[in-house]
């Protein structure tokens, strides 16, 4: 009787960074001279516990053996002990993947494929409910996709957190622009994949391990709004995700999941990457079309919102990658199910990503709610080098800095609004008590002085003068005078900026004059 | 003697450059080609070329300019417009070191200091031979394993002054002088 093994071994850029190819190699090596087992290798991508990787995982009757973390020089002592049969004596086993409390205490929707399928078969795909959601979609009326996704509560993933359904509705609804040029009018969807946050990888992991369910998010999005164009806006960062979506899209255009006759439905949708060039403020809605247009990343006023005039002055669906890929889920699943999940305004699952100073850092995908200190000690396991942590930044480089005295706050956007803070992407970075927080203040500055498109004033002068200002109060230049300066220049640069670079820059800066004044003396 | 071996050299340098200038030429109007239909072609256009030649040079600015109808100015605003761009040759490598906050967590500010200082060169230099360019990129999305660095497809986490040690000994061919 033969047996098929299926081997799994990790490709996502952080699991790459850790060694997952080498190791993957080595299998590939040792299993040419024994491969007594029928074992095949399958990448996938992965789990989101980036303490445990590169984490492989073996096929048995009772579920997925994991173990982990592999380095290259523990592929013989682990094919001695047997593990490809299922053993679980070798030291690094870590038993049931799914048993994996960190995994299992998790409420995974928009990443309940994430590290089981190889990110490139379409097979695995279909195998795990996709495309079940554009099958359905493809039965409703335009209108019907919207209501639907008005009825999920889903907001935008990507930090403003604007109901994507009224959005759409506004797309749905809006006349075509004039031709411009040699561009024909027409509705388009663009997805926003320049996830520039520091403290940020979700739409990273959600492309490398899981790129059908963005381009299924992206077809309905279509369907919806009569929109047959769609362009990924992909930041240069992420070179892997590139590849497996370039691969991915291939593989739906030969499937007939995209192109002119999606499903021989007689509806069109097309889709394409497009790749940034570092630049921080594309990942502004307005910059990030500009730049799509060939242009300079400079942000536009609004009005007339993107949904009324967007790519190139047509009606433009903008959304989040994470956005997008939940729309699959809630057309599969029905908006009722969806909304289960969460609380107050802020319904369905977010996923947090755990960075930084942590000792279990990586995706935490749970229902709004949770406590900002749960994550950090119950999944984060507290500091990475057993110093007490000290503060946290929420919402990544445009967040608050959170002292522990607000660590007990509900993760919902109005939860964490009310504390002058911002749930954005969901990023948590946790600093230790060596962190000097007048050094990130002026870090915070400094970003902005790198990253402004330098469109309005407050934003680009008001950053550099930020950043001497608290050169002089850490220099102890005039100190009472310059932090007095710093708070009025804090002020001005949020409410006198075009957009929310220059808009909330100011806030950890602010936050950390207000909760770390003894860094400042 | 010594000015004639000079005036041959030089005279011989310039054809050779003349026929290097020329392929680079055809190379950046074959990119213009492939792109010129796209919806706002300029972005992939930069990169196809930037991939190919390792930079953009004066030549493809003027040469796109005329042939997507926008003004020199335009095209170079766009160019120096984002980091990813570069108007000179660039190393072999480009080894980025992440400068972000959560980098920054777990010790990203001493690994930059280190990367500088065990090279001998800032931010967007490069090194003498030639094979290394460090630059300065804020997040690679590898947050969970801070702090990290890339050289091209190549991402690294958790990386220590060892790993960015053993990381350069792989890149060089020849051993690098600290200046």
């Amino acid at each position: 009787m033969s047996k098929y093994h299926k081997l799994y071994i990790p490709r996502d850029s952080s699991s790459l960074s850790l060694g997952a190819e080498k190791v993957a190699v080595a299998f590939q090596l040792a299993l040419q001279s024994t491969n007594t087992h029928n074992t095949t290798i399958v990448r996938n991508g992965s789990r989101g516990l980036y303490w445990l990787e590169p984490m492989i995982e073996v096929d048995t009757p009772e579920g997925r053996i994991a173990f982990g973390p592999v380095k290259a020089r523990d592929v013989d002592s682990l094919i001695a002990h047997g593990a490809l049969e299922g053993k679980r004596t070798h030291p690094l086993c870590l038993g049931l993947t799914e048993e994996i409390p960190y995994l299992k205490k998790q409420q995974r929707l928009t990443f309940a494929r994430a590290g089981i399928v190889d990110p490139v078969s379409l097979d695995d795909y279909l195998a795990t409910d996709g495309y079940k959601g554009l099958k359905r979609a493809l039965k409703m009326t335009g209108q019907m996709i919207v209501d639907e996704v008005k009825e999920s509560g889903l907001r935008g993933r990507g930090g403003a957190a604007f109901p994507t359904g009224i959005k759409w509705q506004t797309v749905l609804d809006a006349q075509l622009g004039k031709e411009q040029g040699a561009k024909s009018s027409q509705k388009y969807i663009v997805c926003n994949a320049d996830e520039g946050d520091s403290g940020t990888f979700a739409d990273r992991l959600q492309m490398e391990a899981d790129p059908f369910g963005l381009i299924e998010g992206m077809t309905i999005a279509g369907l919806a709004v009569g929109a047959t164009e769609g362009f990924i806006y992909l930041r240069e960062e992420y070179p892997h995700a590139h590849e497996i979506l370039n691969q991915a899209i291939s593989i739906a255009e030969q499937n007939n999941y995209l192109g002119d006759n999606v499903l021989s439905s007689g509806q069109a949708f097309n889709l394409e990457v497009r790749l940034g060039a570092k630049a921080y403020i594309c990942g502004e809605e307005t910059a990030m079309l500009e730049s799509l247009e060939g242009k300079r990343g400079m942000v536009r006023p609004k009005p007339p919102l993107p949904a009324l005039e967007g790519f190139f002055g047509q009606p433009t669906v903008v959304n989040n990658v994470l956005s997008l890929s939940t729309i699959a889920i809630i057309l599969a699943r029905g908006a009722d199910f969806y909304k289960k999940f969460g609380m107050g305004r802020s319904l369905g699952t977010m996923p947090f990503q755990l960075a930084g100073n942590l000792k279990y850092a990586g995706l935490v995908e749970i229902a709004f709610g949770i406590t900002l200190r749960e994550l950090l000690f119950d999944f984060g396991g507290g500091s990475l080098n057993g110093r007490p942590l000290r503060a946290v930044q929420a919402g990544g480089p445009l967040g608050a800095y959170l002292p522990e005295l607000q660590w007990d706050v509900q993760m919902d956007y109005e939860a964490l609004a009310a504390l002058g803070g911002v749930l954005g992407h969901g990023g948590i970075v946790a600093f230790d008590d060596k962190v000097d927080m007048s050094e990130q203040a002026r870090f915070s500055m400094e970003f902005c002085v790198v990253e402004s498109c330098g469109k309005c004033t407050p934003c680009r002068i008001g950053s550099t003068r930020g950043v001497e200002v608290i050169d002089n109060i850490r220099a102890g230049v005039d100190r009472d005078n310059n932090i007095e300066l710093l708070e009025e220049l804090c002020e001005t640069m949020v409410d006198g900026s075009l957009c929310a670079m220059g808009g909330m820059t100011p806030f950890p800066v602010q936050s950390a004059l207000k909760h770390f004044a003894e860094d400042f003396s | 003697m010594k000015r004639s071996s000079n005036a041959t050299s030089s005279g011989s340098l310039s054809l050779e450059k003349m026929a290097a200038n020329s392929a680079q030429l055809s190379l950046i109007n074959t990119h213009i080609d492939n792109n010129e239909h796209r919806l706002g072609p300029l972005l992939p256009l930069l990169h196809d070329i930037q991939n190919e030649i390792g930079y953009i040079p004066d030549m493809a600015i003027s040469e796109i300019s005329k042939r997507l109808n926008l003004s020199r100015a335009e095209v170079h605003g766009v160019v120096s417009f984002y980091h990813h761009f570069s108007t000179k040759p660039r190393g072999r490598h480009i080894v980025e070191v992440c400068c972000a906050e959560s980098c920054q967590a777990l010790g990203g500010r001493e690994l930059q200091q280190y990367a500088k200082d065990k090279l001998g060169l800032d931010w967007y230099q490069t090194s003498k031979d030639g094979e290394i360019t460090l630059e300065p990129v804020y997040c690679l999305g590898n947050c969970a394993c801070s702090p990290a660095v890339r050289v091209g497809m190549q991402m690294l986490g958790r990386v220590d002054n060892d790993d960015f040690d053993e990381l350069i000994d792989a890149l060089t061919t020849v051993p690098l002088t600290l200046i």
